[in-house]
């Protein structure tokens, strides 16, 4: 699925990067020593962390995007990590549980 | 070998910041040299988990990458607090990292056991007060 029409379908906000570009695969989750092993490139990966580490992992798992759930913010270190990294953040007030169901109905 | 590459970081000790910093250049130099992205994958998390734990537990180090023909290597060396029990310590989910530090995401206890998982070798050599130096290896002949 397009990021871009997952942004639209969900109501998330576009926090850094381009949603010009599909993602495949989900994790969700917040240890990143579990988020490094199980992230694959292209997933969208769900999280609550919302620190500089987590812009490093996506990175290095090449994740499509990180979404972050109930409205956590980057903080701005992470965020002109983001910028720099060229790494998608998106967020969205909802849950990590909501986020999971809803993106789990579009895809089924 | 005269086409042998090497990469050396000096892996800061004091700021989480820039934790894995050294993980992802060497990433982006292993993707401009064409290795198999699984390849560059095991490297990423064998590296990143070593980056981290030299940070977190051992107030920062030095990290070496050799590509030779045959391998990648990794070698890991810090003079933090040293391992006392390396087999507890290969636990999966055994951790010594402080509240703090889980907060921000570290401290599942997987660092060890992952570095070992992905790699083709791994030699822990650490003596309490002196330091850690942890060397993986990575072949890359199918
Ligand atoms: N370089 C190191 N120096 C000292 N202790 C270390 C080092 N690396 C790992 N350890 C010890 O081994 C434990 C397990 O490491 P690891 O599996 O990476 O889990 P975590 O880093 O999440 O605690 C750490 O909690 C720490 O006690
Ligand atoms: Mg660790």
């Amino acid at each position: 699925m397009n990021l871009s029409e997952l942004c639209e379908k969900l109501s998330l906000t576009v926090v850094a990067g381009d949603t010009g570009k599909t993602f495949d695969g989900v994790y969700a989750g917040d240890l990143l020593s579990r988020a490094m092993s199980h992230v694959e490139a292209d997933n969208l990966w769900i999280t609550i962390m919302s620190n500089i580490n987590v812009i490093a992992v996506a990175s290095l798992t090449e994740a499509s995007a990180v979404l972050l759930a109930e409205d956590v913010e980057l903080v701005p270190e992470a965020l002109e990590a983001a910028r720099d990294k060229e790494i998608t953040v998106l967020s969205s007030p909802l849950t990590v549980y909501e986020l999971c169901v809803k993106i789990g109905e579009f895809a089924s | 070998m005269s086409n042998n590459l090497n990469f050396h970081f000096n892996v800061d000790g004091e700021n989480f910041s820039s934790a894995g910093e050294a993980s992802v250049v060497v990433k982006k130099k292993l993707r401009q040299l064409g290795f198999p992205p699984d390849i560059i994958r095991r490297v990423s998390i064998a590296m990143y988990e070593g980056e981290i734990n030299m940070v977190i537990h051992a107030n920062g180090g030095d990290a070496d990458v050799t590509v030779d023909d045959d391998y990648i290597t990794i070698v890991l060396k810090d003079t933090g607090p040293g391992i006392p029990d390396v087999s507890l310590a290969m636990q999966e989910g055994y951790s010594t990292a402080r509240e703090s530090i889980r907060a921000l995401g570290f401290g599942a206890g997987m660092g060890l056991p992952n570095m070992k998982k992905y790699t083709d070798s791994m030699e822990i050599d650490t003596t309490v007060g002196v330091g850690t130096t942890i060397t993986m290896k990575i072949a890359l002949n199918k």
